[in-house]
Order: C-alpha cells, then sequence, then structure tokens
C-alpha cells in the first residue's frame, strides 16, 4: 500500500490487485476488503457472501447471508406485468441490444413507483423515524421533497402501494420470510405494526416496503439499498427480455391511443 | 379525470392510453400535439419541434437561435469529462455507440454537473424571485439555499471558479435583445453578491443558461428535459477517437495505480460468522 497519491490513480478501500510479474495490466491476485478473491472466495464463498461484502466492507454473519439470499430470491423477478420488465420486453421484442434491455429495465425500475428511489426514501424514513409510529405519523404526513430535485414529488407513502387494496400475500410471505431470520429489529416491529403503519399510509404495503426494512436492517445505507434493489431485480427483466425476443411484436401487446384534443400556444 | 381508485382505477387504463400527445396511423400520418407531422410541422427545425413537443408552445426565431447555442457552447468534444468518458469507454470497449451515448447522457444527470445543478439552479432563481417580490432580501435567499445544500446551483465550479462559455451566451443574448431579462438581471444580482461577499464565488454556466431560459418561459420540468441533449453533440467524437484506437486503450490502469486505503489481507475461511 503506498501512500503516494498518483495523479491517474483511482483509490479505493474495496480492491487491491497485484500484478503479473510480467504485465502490470494483469493482476496475479485481487483481493476483496482483504479476502482473496481467487484464492481463497471462489468456491467457497456464496453469491450473496461477496455482494455483502462489497457493500458493507465485511462478511456477512450467517443470518445475514440467509437473508440477502432470501430477498434476493423475493426481488428477482418482478414478473411481465411490473413497468421495469415491460421496458425490458420492450428492448427484447424487438431485438434491441441485451444491454439496452436491462437499461430500460433500470430505468423504469429507479423510479418512486415500485422502483429504486422508492426504496431509498423508505429507508431514509426507516433512518428517521426507526421503530416511532409516532414519528412515521409526521414523516407520511409531511412534505418530505427537496425543492429542485431531479425526481419528482413522492405522490404515495414510499414502500406502500398506492393502488393496493390490502397487503399482497407475496408482501406478507416475504415480510414473515424476512423477519424470520432475526437480523435486526425493524422487520419484526413492522410486522407488528403493519396495520397501524398501513393505516398512515392509507395503502397496504409493498413488496418495496419489505425490502427496504429488510436492507435497513441488514444495516446497509440508503444509497446502499437502492443500489442493490436495482440489480437484484435484473434477472427477471433480463428472461423476460430474452423470451420475448423470439416471439417478437407481433405477439406482444401494442395497445391503442385515443386522441383527446390539444391546441398549441404562442409563447408570448 | 377519473375518480376511481386501487384496482378500478387501474382497470380503467389497460391496454387503452387516452393521449393530448399524438399517435401515428401506420401508412397513412402522425400526429404531434394535435398537428399533422408530415403536413403541418414539417418545415419546423428540429428544436423548435423538440421544444414544442416539451411545452405545447411556438417560440420566436431569436428564442430558438438561444435555445439552440445553449446547447452548442456546452457541447466539448473532451473525453476528460466524466460523462463523455463513459462514451468514449464504451468505444475503447468496443460496445455500440448508442450504448455509449445513451449511459454518457444517462449520467448527465449528475448532482454536481448537468441535470441535477440545472433543477436547483432554475428553482432557486424562481423562488429566490419570488421571495424577493415577497420583501425578502437576497443575502437572506443566498443563506437559506446554503444552508439546504451547501452551495449555490449555478455558481461556482467543480474544476474552476469562472465559466469561458458565459461571455459567449451572453454577447448573443445581447444581439437577440434577450439580456435584459428579470431572471437574468437577478442572476446577475446574485453573482455580484456572492463575489463580493464572502463567498467568492462567480456564475457558471448552468447559472445564466437557468436565467436565460426562465425568461423565456420555462418551468423547471420543462427546462430539465429541454437540457438533455445539451452535451450530446460533445459525446461522439470521443467515441468515434476510442472505437479507432486499439481496443482497451483508453485510458488504462496499471494495478500500482490503485491506491488501495483498505483492510489488509485476511483469511477468508476464519473469518467470524
Amino acid at each position: 500500500m503506498s501512500e503516494q497519491i498518483k495523479p491517474h490513480s483511482i483509490q479505493t478501500r474495496i480492491w487491491r490487485e497485484e500484478p503479473e510479474s510480467n504485465n502490470p495490466f494483469a493482476a496475479r491476485a485481487a483481493f476483496c476488503h482483504g479476502y482473496d478473491v481467487y484464492g481463497e472466495m471462489l468456491g467457497n464463498a456464496r453469491w450473496v457472501e461477496m455482494l455483502y461484502l462489497l457493500f458493507r466492507h465485511e462478511a456477512p454473519s450467517t443470518p445475514q447471508a440467509d437473508m440477502l439470499e432470501a430477498l434476493a430470491v423475493a426481488l428477482a423477478n418482478p414478473g411481465p406485468r411490473d413497468a421495469s420488465v415491460h421496458a425490458a420486453m420492450c428492448g427484447g421484442v424487438c431485438g434491441s441490444t441485451a444491454a439496452s434491455s436491462l437499461m430500460a429495465a433500470l430505468a423504469v425500475g429507479a423510479g418512486q413507483y415500485a422502483g429504486g428511489h422508492e426504496v431509498f426514501l423508505a429507508m431514509e424514513a426507516w433512518a428517521v423515524c426507526g421503530t416511532d409510529l409516532e414519528a412515521w405519523r409526521r414523516h407520511i404526513s409531511q412534505n418530505n421533497h427537496t425543492s429542485g430535485s431531479i425526481w419528482p414529488e413522492s405522490e404515495h407513502a414510499p414502500g406502500f402501494d398506492p393502488h393496493g387494496v390490502c397487503t399482497a400475500t407475496p408482501v406478507k410471505q416475504t415480510l414473515d420470510c424476512l423477519a424470520g431470520f432475526n437480523c435486526g429489529k425493524h422487520l419484526s416491529w413492522l410486522q407488528q405494526n403493519l396495520s397501524a403503519m398501513e393505516a398512515m399510509a392509507a395503502c397496504p404495503l409493498a413488496l418495496s416496503g419489505a425490502a427496504a426494512a429488510a436492507l435497513f436492517d441488514m444495516g446497509f445505507t440508503p444509497d446502499q439499498g437502492e443500489m442493490l434493489h436495482l440489480l437484484l431485480r435484473l434477472p427477471g427483466a433480463a428472461a423476460h427480455a430474452l423470451e420475448q425476443r423470439p416471439l417478437g411484436y407481433k405477439k406482444f401487446p401494442f395497445g391503442s391511443v385515443e386522441l383527446v384534443g390539444e391546441t398549441a400556444q404562442e409563447n408570448v | 379525470m377519473s375518480t376511481c381508485k386501487g384496482p378500478d382505477l387501474l382497470q380503467e387504463h389497460v391496454g387503452v392510453l387516452k393521449s393530448r400527445m399524438g399517435t401515428f396511423y401506420p401508412g397513412s400520418h402522425v400526429i404531434f400535439r394535435g398537428h399533422d407531422l408530415h403536413a403541418e410541422l414539417n418545415d419546423m427545425d428540429w428544436v423548435e419541434l423538440y421544444v414544442f413537443g416539451i411545452t405545447n408552445r411556438r417560440f420566436s426565431k431569436e428564442q430558438l437561435k438561444l435555445m439552440h447555442a445553449i446547447w452548442t457552447y456546452t457541447s466539448y468534444p473532451d473525453v476528460r469529462l466524466w460523462n463523455n468518458r463513459v462514451a468514449a469507454l464504451a468505444g475503447s470497449s468496443r460496445s455500440t455507440g448508442n450504448l455509449g451515448v445513451a449511459a454518457a447522457l444517462a449520467v448527465s444527470e449528475a448532482s454536481i454537473y448537468g441535470r441535477g445543478i440545472d433543477m436547483r439552479a432554475i428553482s432557486f432563481l424562481i423562488r429566490t424571485r419570488r421571495q424577493i417580490a415577497d420583501g425578502i432580501e437576497l443575502t437572506d435567499c443566498i443563506k437559506q439555499e446554503l444552508e439546504t445544500h451547501r452551495s449555490i446551483a449555478g455558481y461556482g465550479r467543480p474544476l474552476i471558479n469562472g465559466d469561458e462559455r458565459n461571455p459567449h451566451i451572453l454577447a448573443l443574448a445581447h444581439r437577440l435583445g434577450m439580456d435584459q431579462g428579470p431572471y437574468l438581471r437577478l442572476a446577475m444580482s446574485i453573482e455580484h453578491t456572492l463575489f463580493t461577499g464572502r463567498w467568492r464565488m462567480k456564475m457558471n454556466y448552468a447559472g445564466v443558461v437557468a436565467a436565460l431560459v426562465a425568461d423565456i418561459g420555462l418551468s423547471p420540468r420543462e427546462y430539465y428535459l429541454f437540457l438533455f441533449p445539451a452535451f450530446l453533440a460533445g459525446m461522439q467524437p470521443g467515441f468515434i477517437e476510442a472505437a479507432d484506437r486499439p481496443e482497451g486503450t483508453l485510458y488504462p490502469i496499471p494495478c500500482a495505480d490503485v491506491q488501495y486505503q483498505g483492510e489488509s489481507h485476511r483469511p477468508w475461511k476464519t473469518r467470524e460468522k
């Protein structure tokens, strides 16, 4: 580890590489937060352990790894009705590139309706309110929007489903499963106070809300939770995009548009 | 507007979109905001069509010329700039131009430059003008913004304090008779206050452009969407040059140029679980 700062160097606490003796651009060994990735982790570490290590700088405990793996399964495929998967299929159905389908899923799945920024806002709310029901009441009732943000104002309490009637069964199942790992106090508190929380939000808990509480219990920050939520929902988007490709656009709904009138104005 | 809620609201929208914006009739014609694209809007300049699509408003030749110039003057073919570098790295990595440029435009929505700053800049100007009309002192508006964001969007700059684009866009605005609007005058007052005060910050391009476009009458959302292609013309040259060089040769980094500041080597198998 050199203390010398070079103008073209990258600083990182995550990754260290040792070069091959005959090529300074090829790594002989790579270390992730100190662990030898190819020498020790490969074949011994689980994907979710690597994921947790990358974000949290430490290896997870076994319950934390189990919980992250369960969350990854819950989030892996939002299904073809989800807007982000729909976007990926729009890429797949006309033969767009693989990356563009994932970029489409990321862009659409980034938002405040069932997306990454909703998870960010919900996790911010957990950081502010914790397990204080009165704090949640204040937080949900006030406008938390920052003026001049690129993000629009929230139209519903983050983590809740504005179109829901009651807590959807998969959301309950996910909440119950994740709370069972006992990795923190927030999921179990959410379980116990679900009715009160849903009454305050005036709509039922969404999967994004269960995910936000789980990510908060595992110690992730809102920034990290947003990234992970984006990442963990991509497998389904990818699979559905690929599935649509050979089916083609003729078997994919095109929808219909009903025009309503509009008149242009002069800018005076 | 429907009064439905929940699943009834969703059911109302299944498969059908009611749109004011337009549609195309395959083999026949296209309606763009109430007009036949090929019969009524076919002589439109592209920027004119672009801002018409955003605002549903028509703009004068002078306004359009200024809006053109706002994009032109900030199109820098320099791959050191973070967004441009994404397009160039895509070229160097032998990805496609579309993917590289699309990603480069996406990262242009940054918090220290691009759309993040643009939205803050125009919102600050609109809010400040309203507050001054309500009798609040400009210095207090500035202090309030600094307390919220620790910076004033449109003033100061990540790399240098001062902006080479400003004299050119201001000269053009002067030639077009568009340099006396209330927002531009306010932006100048803010610069004077910031520069002569303890902050020592000058106005940057985001500040002057936000003021000029606010004077044209665009809302923050219209302004945000208008600026989407602002850096676009500077991206393709970097992609082309990187794609023409040997693959992988844009900013290669030797292992030794990664300054590691993390944990020392530790064993995986005996870690605490």
